[in-house]
């Protein structure tokens, strides 16, 4: 598909409305009261870096951007399980 | 068609912000799960479907299909498990939560290891 003025600046909009998300979802990670809202506070940062990156390969037409996407997603879930059973184990609290 | 990708591009990013809002504004650990887990995971799945539509390339598709089912999958077992150990640490509830139905079943002394080891 072409890349119509139409679709680059409902990308732009689209990024500017998840960085909106991002700075909320980062808000809670600094004052989150539990290390496991920290945690899912990271988790929902690299689901919306993913998005961030898939608008990024929107815009410049690189495909190659959606490899780290998938990278990205891929990491993180691993970090995740990783501190919920830190957290279970009540090494960290 | 165009602007079909581009209302999955505004929606998919606007359901990345709400995401965003309800971590900040929920009350406690477990409803800000509720709001994170689903929201990000339909968010992700739109923009990368609006990509997929965007290059049409079998490469990009392939990789774009295979990043939302990993997505899927993974992101209520992550959740699941996260959510699992923050009550088993006894995270405290929102005050005005009206049912607790796992504080009898589900303890922080309830992990394999820890069981198996006083079992002996």
């Amino acid at each position: 598909m072409e890349m119509t003025p139409l679709l680059i600046n409902a990308a732009w909009i689209a990024g500017a409305v998840l960085a909106a998300g991002m700075l909320l979802s980062f808000i809670r990670l600094v004052q989150g009261p539990t290390l496991a809202d920290r945690v899912v506070a990271v988790d929902a940062l690299a689901t919306m870096a993913v998005g961030a990156l898939v608008l990024i390969a929107v815009i410049t037409g690189q495909g190659l951007l959606l490899d780290i996407a998938l990278a990205i997603a891929l990491v993180v879930f691993l970090g995740t399980i990783a501190m919920a059973m830190t957290i279970a184990r009540g090494i960290l609290k | 068609m165009t602007l079909l990708v581009a209302a999955f591009l505004l929606v998919g990013a606007f359901l990345m912000f709400l995401t965003g809002l309800g971590l900040y504004r929920m009350p406690d650990i477990f409803t800000r799960m509720h709001a994170a887990t689903k929201g990000a995971s339909l968010g992700v799945a739109l923009l990368l479907l609006a990509a997929a539509f965007v290059f049409r390339d079998p490469m990009v598709v392939t990789k774009a299909l295979v990043t939302i089912a990993f997505v899927f999958l993974t992101a209520p077992v992550a959740a699941h498990l996260l959510a699992r150990a923050a009550y088993a640490r006894r995270t405290p509830l929102w005050e005005h939560s009206v049912i607790d139905e796992g504080r009898d079943h589900i303890a922080a002394d309830d992990q394999p290891d820890q069981r198996s080891s006083q079992n002996k």
